[in-house]
């Protein structure tokens, strides 16, 4: 208990820093109007809030990213036990991934766009695109590292091939597949603002370009705030999650 | 009886960069239904691959291999192995579910094989830390549960790989002695693998001790009849056993150091 207080009074002083010297920052050194001050962006966002924008904006990016989140796991999990699992299987796969896996989504962005229109389809393609392969790879590398002495004690006990696969092989995985999706919703993050900010009718991507073509920088500002603040807060729930209900997964020393 | 037959058993390693690797060359051995054999021999003298090749995790590469009058096609669960470290464990589940976990495989039905996993944890002495992960255990009883594990399954035979090599020395002591008692009340045959002379006057009916590697065979095999009270490191008649071992594997331990320079 003490500890954890301990880390949130830690987490505290860490961020108030942070908006202290972005407080000096704006009103000292680089006084400016395209700088805005923390004070003027809270009063922006609260005005934002009020009027209903902020939520509309960031629920409509959030809604892609859990959706495009879900959907690239759902496909990596799979194809990567897969191709972990069965040397076929990664020859076959492998030149996908390795290849693909260079191709940054954001580059696929107007080919996205082309093919799926500025709507949902287009933003939901690229956040599976941008979760997918890295599911894929870290899913594939835990079922290569899971200790040969778990399988050979395993067969030994007496498991047959599916038996290992679904009671040694896949729950010694489970900690690569969370690290993967993981690193995978940071990524989410990255694409869905890139891509906003090229073609879409709504979210937080897009209201930092239409802020942009009226000079209002703290609202701007808004925008950056709350993808950091979602950002972060969907990562603790993320660790927490795996805390609290996979804790017992993590490796074994 | 035997329960074990080696008869001429070569493993040759196909490397990479064309050498092939002999580990063991024409080993014959016989290991006798309920005793405790003994494999003692020096670093990289083949002593893994010999149990391997016993669990089935290896196929012989010439040579005869059987297990009561019947060729070893590959590990079942006859044969319970215990390894050196704990990458064995199964880290999602408790010691409970680690010792339930060849019994489930097996379908042994729920009610049964929970007593009978209790009843294994008990015996190696982890009453009451049944319901703890390996990771909140210390490195003894970790392999408690291996031994727990494996024996819960009821296996013809136990086979051993260095089980407590990388224990502290006291934790060590216990275990012999925890091992000696359990085989006592159980009756198993053990096919023990060590490198530590004083661990297998222990343990042993009976201790092999191997040539140096590669292409390594059994060069003889010492009896080991002292009673409990004899298999104390300062009586006389270990040290006796103790002379007569030391003196078989003391140009091996040299010709192994020479080797590996």
């Amino acid at each position: 208990m003490r500890a954890a207080v301990n880390g949130v009074g830690g987490y505290l002083v860490g961020f108030a820093s942070l908006f202290l010297i972005w407080h000096v920052a704006s009103t000292w050194l680089l006084s400016s109007v395209l700088f805005p001050t923390p004070w003027k962006v809270f009063l922006k966002a609260i005005e934002l809030a009020q009027d209903g924008t902020l939520w509309e904006q960031s629920s409509a990016s959030l809604g892609r990213i859990a959706s495009g989140f879900a959907g690239g796991s759902l496909i990596g999990i799979p194809v990567g036990l897969a191709i972990g699992s069965f040397r076929p299987v990664r020859r076959l796969l492998e030149p996908y991934t390795e290849f693909l896996r260079f191709i940054p989504a954001t580059a696929l962005i107007t080919v996205a766009v082309i093919w799926f229109g500025i709507g949902e389809g287009s933003k939901i393609f690229l956040i599976i695109y941008t979760t997918v392969f890295i599911v894929i790879i870290n899913t594939a590398a835990g079922v290569s590292a899971v200790a040969p002495n778990k399988i050979r004690a395993a067969r030994s006990l007496g498991a047959g091939p599916g038996q290992i696969f679904f009671f040694v092989a896949l729950p010694a995985t489970v900690p690569y597949i969370l690290t993967g999706m993981r690193l995978a919703m940071a990524n989410s993050f990255v694409t869905i603002v890139a891509a906003e900010l090229v073609a879409a009718n709504n979210g937080l991507g897009r209201m930092i370009w239409d802020s942009r073509m009226y000079m209002l920088v703290d609202q701007i500002f808004v925008a950056l705030l709350v993808l950091g603040l979602l950002g972060f807060t969907a990562d603790r729930l993320f660790r927490w999650g795996i805390y609290t209900f996979a804790g017992r997964f993590s490796p074994v020393t | 009886m035997s329960l074990v037959e080696l008869t001429q058993v070569s493993k040759v390693y196909r490397s990479l960069t064309g050498g092939d690797y002999v580990a063991v060359r024409d080993f014959s051995l016989d290991i006798r239904t309920g005793e405790f054999f003994c494999l003692l021999g020096t670093s990289g003298c083949g002593k893994t691959t010999v149990l391997n090749m016993v669990a089935g995790f290896e196929a012989v590469s010439s040579g005869n291999l059987r297990l009561g009058g019947k060729p070893i096609a590959g590990p079942a669960a006859d044969r319970g192995v215990v390894f050196q470290g704990d990458d064995s464990l199964y880290g999602w589940l408790s010691a409970q579910g680690n010792v339930e976990f060849g019994l489930r495989m097996r379908g042994i039905a729920r009610r049964e094989r929970e007593e009978k996993a209790r009843h294994y944890l008990e015996l190696v002495g982890l009453k009451g830390q049944e319901h703890k992960h390996p990771s909140e255990l210390s490195g003894g009883m970790k392999q408690r549960i291996q031994i727990a594990r494996v024996l819960a399954n009821e296996p013809q035979m136990l086979l051993m790989d260095e089980p407590f090599a990388a224990l502290d020395a006291h934790t060590r002591a216990d275990m012999q002695r925890e091992l000696k008692r359990i085989c006592a009340a159980t009756g198993k045959t053990v096919l023990f693998i060590t490198h530590d002379i004083d661990e297998a006057i222990i343990l042993a009916d009976r201790i092999g001790v191997m040539h140096a590697g590669p292409a390594s065979k059994l060069k003889g095999i010492v009896p080991v009849t002292l009673s409990d009270t004899e298999r104390e490191r300062t009586h006389d008649r270990f040290v006796e056993v103790y002379r007569q071992v030391h003196e078989m594997i003391r140009d091996e331990v040299a010709i192994s150091l020479q080797r590996a320079h």
